[in-house]
């Protein structure tokens, strides 16, 4: 199959020998985001893996909370602008998730990473962007955000379109500015606006009504609710827009991160080593099949 | 008539009494001999010292949801096939803990480091040792190696057993995984009325008999064996064609048959855990009351779980339609494009341990039927 290229080290943090082992990461930072979601900045205990870690835009890590178990968190910075720390960015909904939200600074977790494909920060060079992402889907995007403004002579065009819940919802708004800046139309909208609101309401799959796009050179990078994607894609591919230029994110339960334990499997993937992020046209055949 | 110089490829004749022998060595030899023992009406595999636990005289009879022991007082060891649950459990072990974390201040690893047993399998059949060629393809990958699957399998002793008697619930010889055992073990016993007939496949087995002498087989005895075999891959009692295999699943993945067969699926998970190629597993931590100290295991999972397929705000299946589908199209479809085999291997298990008696070759053939049609 056709994806996205790995091209950092694989699972540098964590024993290729001992299955499930993590490295021990301390939180160097916490900062609230947004109602019940937390950005955390770590660095790992050891500073040999401290070191060797490497990762590209869209990998994630497993997050080990002793006691809680692992979940899958993509990375939502890049070492770069993070001064070498790794950033997650976690929406407080599960169990695991949820036990992150008492941690303070000082405490550890534990991390094996990085897994998965990245976003194809290469493959898109030259070409207009389109970033569409809803909720929690905009912290795995921000690390390719980054990458696009530090080499920003090597893209064209770049939209952002990106939709939350409610105003108080929306994730690195301080940043919005710096992101216009760099010539990022920025297009931001909820479901559901309150008294001070100003800017857009609406679902993000529609803002495609707004702009037109030259299909032979637009890419589409997607990660949010998987009917939002499904709009995003049905949007895309009504503009003609080719299915191996529309990146998307997937969600699948997982336990390994390795394409061993089953869980997060859609049809012949396993969506841990064979994705996260896979082109559309690795997924027509089965994206649309209800509940395969 | 007595061969001193035994080569692998060989075989020897081994009177009944004398595999007691053989057993010994192995245990002396650092083994753990494991082998079949019948233990509340059926056959389990279990540490066995020698004859005396293994089930004599034992046929079993199998049938959708139907495991009955039949005594036949005949002098055999191995006529039952198979046993109820298959070697996995011997090298991808059931409940395995990974390490443990204890909070001393900070949270640190204790790493679990109790050494890997040795075992020895006696009387794996063909369909059972293709399932572990298949298991090595999903535990032992370029990327991918899981340690404790691996320690167990380089440790391994295989003394295969050859099917002379297929039950209802049998079709290996529509998988090519069977009857008659190819390669990859290292002792293959073909068991006659008065002699077990070893064929040495490895220079570990061969090492193994090297310090005694045996008498060859007669001609008379060779064809007697060689007739059972063929008759044995005869008497099937199942065939599935796999011709248009994995075509036919995973381009009809809104067949009717899957509503028909969610309607009888219990979603109980009994098929994954008796299948000898279901990989499935969890990892969990047992944690102690105060949170102080945690212990992470691997244990089997199963696609029939309802949190198997748990994400935060729902469950990518939430219907035993589509956790049946997931398995079916998995083993017969999915999996020749992950492994470059089917995940089936022939030996009925699934049937005979699905409560509602649901019979994967006919669910196959009842697909197919509705394609066509």
């Amino acid at each position: 199959m056709t994806t996205t290229q790995i091209n950092t080290g694989a699972h540098s943090a964590g024993y290729p020998d001992k299955l499930l082992l993590p490295q021990w990461a301390e939180i160097v930072k916490s900062i609230p985001e947004a109602e019940g979601v937390t950005t955390f900045q770590f660095k790992f205990t050891d500073p040999d893996v401290q070191n060797r870690y490497r990762f590209e835009p869209g990998q994630f890590n497993m997050l080990y909370v002793p006691g809680y178990g692992e979940a899958a968190i993509s990375m939502s910075s890049d070492l770069e602008t993070a001064g070498g720390l790794l950033v997650h960015t976690i929406r407080h909904i599960g169990n695991v998730s949820r036990a992150t939200s008492r941690l303070k600074v000082g405490d550890v977790v534990g991390i094996r990473g990085p897994f998965g494909t990245s976003w194809p920060m290469e493959t898109i060079e030259g070409m207009d962007v389109v970033i569409a992402c809803g909720g929690i889907g905009l912290p795995p995007l921000r690390g390719a955000i980054y990458r696009i403004i530090r080499n920003r002579e090597k893209y064209g065009k770049i939209t952002l379109l990106y939709g939350a819940r409610t105003p108080k919802d929306l994730m690195f708004p301080t940043e919005y500015e710096t992101w216009q800046k760099a010539g990022f139309d920025m297009q931001v909208t909820v479901d559901r606006g309150d008294e001070n609101w100003t800017g857009r309401v609406g679902v993000v799959p529609m803002w495609f009504y707004h702009f037109r796009v030259d299909p032979h050179k637009t890419a589409v990078l997607t990660c949010g609710p998987e009917i939002m994607m499904r709009f995003v894609i049905y949007e895309a591919l009504a503009r003609r827009i080719p299915p191996e230029h529309i990146y998307v994110s997937l969600e699948r339960n997982m336990k390994c991160g390795q394409g061993a334990c089953g869980h997060c499997q859609q049809g012949p993937y396993f969506i841990c080593k064979d994705g996260p992020v896979f082109p559309f046209s690795a997924l027509d055949k089965i994206f649309n099949v209800e509940e395969y | 008539m007595t061969d001193k110089t035994l080569n692998v490829g060989g075989t020897v004749a081994l009177p009944k009494p004398e595999f007691d022998l053989l057993l010994a060595d192995l245990r002396k030899n650092g083994y753990q001999t494991v082998g079949p023992h019948m233990q509340d009406e059926s056959i389990v595999y279990t540490t066995i010292d020698g004859l005396k636990d293994l089930p004599r005289g034992i046929l079993s009879d199998q049938n959708p949801a139907s495991y009955r022991m039949i005594q036949t007082g005949r002098d055999r060891y191995f006529d039952f096939i198979p046993a109820n649950q298959s070697w996995k459990q011997f090298l991808f072990p059931p409940r395995h803990t990974l390490f443990s974390a204890v909070k001393e201040g900070k949270w640190q690893f204790k790493e679990n480091d109790e050494p890997a047993p040795r075992f020895a399998l006696i009387g794996v059949r063909a369909c059972e040792l293709a399932a572990i060629h298949i298991q090595d393809k999903i535990f032992l990958r370029e990327d991918f190696n899981d340690p404790i699957y691996r320690l167990r399998r380089e440790g391994l002793f295989i003394l295969a057993v050859n099917c002379l008697d297929p039950d209802a619930t049998c079709f290996c010889v529509s998988m090519g995984t069977g009857p008659r055992l190819g390669a990859g073990f290292d002792l293959c016993v073909t068991e006659l009325d008065e002699v077990f007939l070893v064929e040495v496949g490895s220079e570990l087995g061969r090492a193994l008999l090297a310090d005694r002498t045996f008498d060859l087989p007669s001609a008379f005895v060779q064809n007697t064996a060689s007739q059972a075999m063929e008759r044995a891959a005869q008497s099937m009692g199942r065939v599935m064609d796999t011709s248009d295999l994995p075509d036919l699943l995973t381009d009809h993945l809104d067949a009717d048959r899957w509503n028909d067969v969610s309607k009888r699926c219990l979603s109980c998970a009994n098929c994954t855990m008796v299948c000898p190629t279901c990989f499935c597993w969890d990892a969990t931590d047992q944690v102690d009351i105060l949170g102080k100290s945690t212990r992470r295991e691997r244990v089997w999972d199963s696609c029939f779980n309802p949190n198997y397929s748990y994400v935060v705000g729902g469950n990518t299946r939430p219907n035993i339609r589509s956790r049946y589908r997931q398995w079916l199209t998995h083993k017969l479809g999915a999996w020749k494009v992950q492994f470059n085999v089917l995940g089936c291997v022939g030996c009925g298990r699934c049937i005979t341990w699905c409560p509602a008696g649901i019979d994967i070759t006919e669910e196959i053939s009842a697909i197919r039927a509705e394609v066509k049609s």
